[in-house]
């Protein structure tokens, strides 16, 4: 039975909350972690009398997302309200955007495991204001946080055009890579900056029958893990539910389940799609935005070289792997730095594995970003010409590095200090490889014995000389030192 | 004093030739003697207004430079919020709200040394005609107690013509300042709409609402517009200066205009009262007898104002009054089920007949299915009336109407008729459909001695030249120099 033949149909609704320094709609700082209720003001709390003004910056953010999604964006669009009933929306209406979105039918590029990418299509994506919270303690009463409410959403709906888990969550890392690389949002899932929620579906084959099971949307997701896990999950529950009942998509029947992170499965919140009628018609406290001319043109100044097109950039231009790409892409101030250093004149597959294995450690355990460490691209280019000419080795360009970040000395500099500078003379070499053979006659033999020791010796070997130079000794000449007197 | 204009009365206080304290104690001495009768005010700040008048006169007496309307006692509608009293609305959904801020027409009001005596009865949530609405109390018309002030802002008319402040604001969303203004025998304009802001302005209908000036005589209004006119950054539909500069209002006023070409539409006058067209016909030839060319217009979409404006005004209201909920402020039903009945309950019990309406009415016709067919099409028609009135000026400077079909009616005729009670607004919502300015001036008293207004609509942002044309006609009778008989 299980071996039915079915295709999953993906689309995303996501929501992420732009970085503004003020809310969408009033000057309140936005803020999280504080006292409740102590970023409001009259407007987001929505007190009698009270008007919204438009948040610009908010509107330019959420363009600069619109066109790195490839949308084609409004030249006028306009603020609607969107009437509901909730203790955590003060006006019982929610500013939003409903016929005339800021941005619409656009794509996003989704790379796949086999190095090709996918087109998802982005149906549309929209400014509004964010809600409040609702606290339920206990006993027979809750509360109400509006420190959140009148925040600068932008909510982004794909077309059903993911089918699998694994690119619902590559888009979601490839999205949030976007509104990072523009600045626009901290897109931290865990914090709730970036919520997606998957509506998911099969078409299942039976009997040369297509059967369609109900949408079923997923809410609570704090993690792209989570959002993988999750698919997965109501992939198998509804071919189970199918296999069992038979039900399928009728209009009407979409529901909405909660995903438990602790026990892994998927919790039904709301069986039926509610009737909602949310009554949408044009706020007559805001004006229409026109959005053209020089302002469109200063938005897109600030559009920038996306990740992706990055990653694949660094792998034909720079002959990097594709990993190693990635990497460096990830974040706009690495890959910033990165090409900083390789204009300084650094090879690029040099710099790459010094800032993949020693810049990216450093900042690792630094818990912050590598451009936040403070490396001057310059000095990063002078370190890896070092290591280029033999100058330094591994180890100590690790160590140089650290005194980069304290100092913000140069390297040459550092490296003279620290006497870190290789032994690569070879006639002071030789005479410290010979010492070593005399003072090892075990493992000379066992080098030329050859067979399964002979590996281990020479490792052995090539340590003592290091240990006799405190590490400074090029490990290539020596290598090629004792190959000369072994062979 | 009580026969001194505001403008006058500024003058004399800024000279130092009546004290502000004077002024004031004058007022809270008629307010005491015949506001239980009148009911105009639903809060009065009297000790902090001597307070201030305490303060002004100083400032005066050490010749410090004082604000354009220092030490006058002004009056307020109660849907405009204060830091100081409460906020209500004539409502008591808000009967405790006390506003964290002022809204800038209050704040620009205080920056200009005035003094805020008290807030004014009005309809519920200004939904209403004759204040009967109001959730407080009563008020009564002070030519007539028998008969209502008009509405909404018949708290602030009434107040005015019954001398117990010097100016008042009230707030017109389909005729609510024109109107009582008629009823009250005194000067009411709505200015074109952005032209005030409206922050702090509890709405009503947002985009009919306006704020503006009623006053004894025209002089008055301008003064008062000096002061309330002009660009708010906390209000994204406030016109900027530069789209629209603020003129100073009193500068040309004396001045007549030269070859003054005024319309009059001929149905409107047929379907008022006999001694009401009277009047209307009388201003006209005062007019022609000033110089003016008068021409007979037709406004094609008229007759479907008041539906437009019925569908328009009900669907914001329902969204704008969404927010009195019980959660978060104003009143809160006692013992809810869960937070539906905090609601249900909260709206149930304090919301008024009429708002309940107003708020049914909107909500339907919003709705989906009824939207196309109800609020979209009533937004074609009010675009319809603004091409009716762009054509219109395209002849003429401005447009002469009555106020109201009637004069002042009698408490409880019309309440329970609603339609009878929107058709009184008939003249009146043509100029919030299209945001143009419009002015109530005094023009005759029909055979029961009770004031008749005459209206003048001019094109957006002409107010200068509106009140302009309004204190021509002023200067060639005395009607606005009547007093009640309450006050004999």
């Amino acid at each position: 039975m299980n071996d039915l033949e079915y295709k999953v149909i993906i689309g995303l609704e996501i929501h992420v909350q732009l970085c503004t320094k003020t809310k969408m709609f009033c000057s309140c700082q936005v803020g999280f972690g504080e006292q409740p209720n102590s970023r409001v003001c009259p407007v987001c709390l929505g007190m009698p009398g009270s008007l919204p003004v438009m948040n610009k910056k908010a509107v330019e953010y959420a363009v600069l997302v619109g066109l790195a999604l490839n949308c084609k964006i409004a030249d006028f669009t306009k603020w609607d309200r969107k009437s509901y009933y909730y203790p955590d929306l003060p006006k019982n209406y929610q500013i939003s955007q409903y016929d005339l979105p800021l941005a619409e039918n656009g794509y996003i590029d989704v790379p796949l495991d086999d190095g090709k990418t996918k087109k998802i299509r982005i149906t549309r994506a929209h400014l509004e204001e964010d809600a409040g919270k609702n606290i339920h303690s206990t006993g027979n009463f809750s509360q109400v946080d509006l420190n959140r409410a009148g925040t600068a959403l932008l909510e982004i709906v794909t077309e059903p055009d993911l089918n699998n888990s694994r690119q619902a969550k590559t888009l979601a890392i490839e999205l949030q890579k976007i509104v990072r690389y523009l600045v626009v949002s901290e897109a931290d899932m865990q914090k709730g900056h970036m919520r997606f929620e998957p509506n998911v579906n099969l078409i299942i084959n039976k009997d040369g029958k297509e059967y369609k099971t109900p949408i079923v949307e997923i809410k609570n997701l704090n993690s792209f893990r989570a959002l993988e896990r999750s698919i997965d999950y109501e992939i198998e529950r509804q071919l189970d539910e199918f296999l069992q009942t038979g039900k399928v998509m009728q209009m009407g029947n979409k529901s909405t389940r909660g995903w438990d992170g602790e026990k892994q499965v998927t919790v039904l919140q709301r069986e039926k799609e509610e009737a909602n009628d949310y009554r949408y018609f044009p706020d007559p406290d805001l004006v229409p935005v026109v959005l053209k001319g020089k302002w469109l043109d200063d938005i897109k100044g600030n559009l920038c070289e996306l990740p992706l097109k990055k990653q694949i950039r660094y792998v034909s231009k720079f002959k990097l792997s594709e990993y190693d790409a990635g990497v460096l892409t990830a974040e706009r101030s690495t890959a910033e730095l990165f090409e900083k250093a390789v204009q300084a004149g650094a090879k690029p597959k040099r710099l790459c594995n010094l800032i993949t294995q020693i810049g990216l450690k450093l900042a690792n355990e630094a818990g912050r970003c590598l451009a936040e460490l403070g490396l001057n691209a310059q000095h990063l280019a002078q370190l890896a010409v070092m290591i280029e000419k033999g100058e330094i080795n591994a180890s100590a360009a690790d160590n140089i590095m650290q005194q980069m970040i304290k100092t913000q000395k140069d390297p040459t500099t550092l490296a003279n200090e620290l006497n870190l500078i290789q032994k690569s003379d070879e006639d002071e070499l030789d005479k410290i490889v010979g010492q070593s053979l005399e003072e090892n006659a075990q493992a000379v033999e066992d080098v030329k014995s050859g067979g399964k020791k002979s590996k281990k010796a020479l490792g052995f070997l090539i340590g003592q000389v290091m240990k006799k130079t405190k590490g400074k000794a090029n490990p290539k000449i020596v290598s090629k030192i004792l190959h000369k007197k072994l062979s | 004093m009580k026969n001194l204009s505001a403008k006058k009365l500024r003058d004399k206080i800024a000279k130092g030739q009546i004290k502000s304290s004077d002024a004031v104690e004058d007022v809270f001495r008629r307010i005491e003697q015949i506001d239980g009768n009148i009911g105009a005010y639903i809060s009065t700040f009297k000790e902090q207004s001597l307070h201030q008048a305490g303060e002004i006169d100083r400032k005066i007496a050490d010749d410090q430079t004082v604000g354009d309307l220092a030490g006058l006692p002004i009056a307020v509608k109660d849907n405009m919020c204060t830091t100081f009293g409460a906020t209500t609305c004539a409502s008591k959904i808000l009967e405790n709200f006390h506003a964290p801020y002022n809204a800038t027409v209050v704040q620009k009001l205080i920056d200009a040394d005035a003094i805020i005596i008290g807030k004014t009865n009005m309809d519920e949530f200004a939904m209403g005609s004759s204040t009967e609405t109001s959730g407080v109390k009563k008020t009564v018309n002070p030519w007539d107690t028998e008969r209502v002030p008009g509405g909404s802002s018949g708290g602030s008319a009434a107040a005015l013509a019954a001398r117990l402040c010097c100016a008042a604001l009230g707030s017109d969303t389909g005729g609510s300042i024109r109107q009582p203004a008629s009823f009250c025998g005194v000067v009411g304009l709505k200015p074109t709409y952005g032209r005030v802001s409206r922050y702090g302005l509890v709405a009503f209908g947002s985009s009919l609402d306006q704020i503006g000036p009623l006053t004894y005589n025209v002089e008055d209004a301008a003064m008062l517009m000096n002061v309330i006119a002009g660009h708010d950054k906390k209000d994204s539909t406030s016109v900027t200066n530069e789209t629209a500069p603020v003129p100073d209002y009193l500068a040309n006023l004396q001045k007549p205009i030269d070859n003054l070409k005024i319309a009059v539409i001929p149905s409107f006058l047929t379907s008022a009262e006999a001694t009401l067209r009277e009047s209307i016909n009388d201003a006209v030839d005062t007019y022609k007898n000033l110089g003016a060319e008068i021409i007979e217009i037709d406004m094609p979409h008229i007759d479907y104002a008041i539906p437009a404006y019925y569908l328009i005004a009900t669907a914001e209201a329902s969204s704008n009054l969404a927010r009195y909920d019980g959660v978060h402020y104003g009143y809160r039903a006692e013992k809810p089920k869960d937070y539906i009945e905090v609601y249900s309950k909260s709206r149930e019990q304090s919301f008024g007949k009429e708002v309940k309406r107003r708020i049914m009415l909107g909500t339907y016709a919003l709705s989906s299915g009824y939207y196309d067919a109800y609020y979209l099409k009533a937004l074609k028609v009010r675009n319809l009336i603004r091409d009716d009135f762009d054509n219109a000026f395209e002849k003429c400077d401005c447009i002469l109407t009555p106020v109201s079909p009637t004069t002042a009616f009698k408490i409880g005729e019309k309440l329970d008729e609603p339609l009878t009670m929107y058709l009184s607004d008939i003249y009146t919502i043509a100029a919030n459909l299209a945001g143009i300015p419009a002015v109530s001036i005094p023009c005759g008293f029909d055979r029961n001695n009770l004031p008749i207004g005459l209206q003048i609509q001019s094109p957006p942002f002409t107010e200068d030249k509106l009140l302009q044309i309004a204190y021509m006609f002023e200067k060639q009778n005395d009607y606005h120099e009547k007093i009640p008989p309450i006050l004999n």
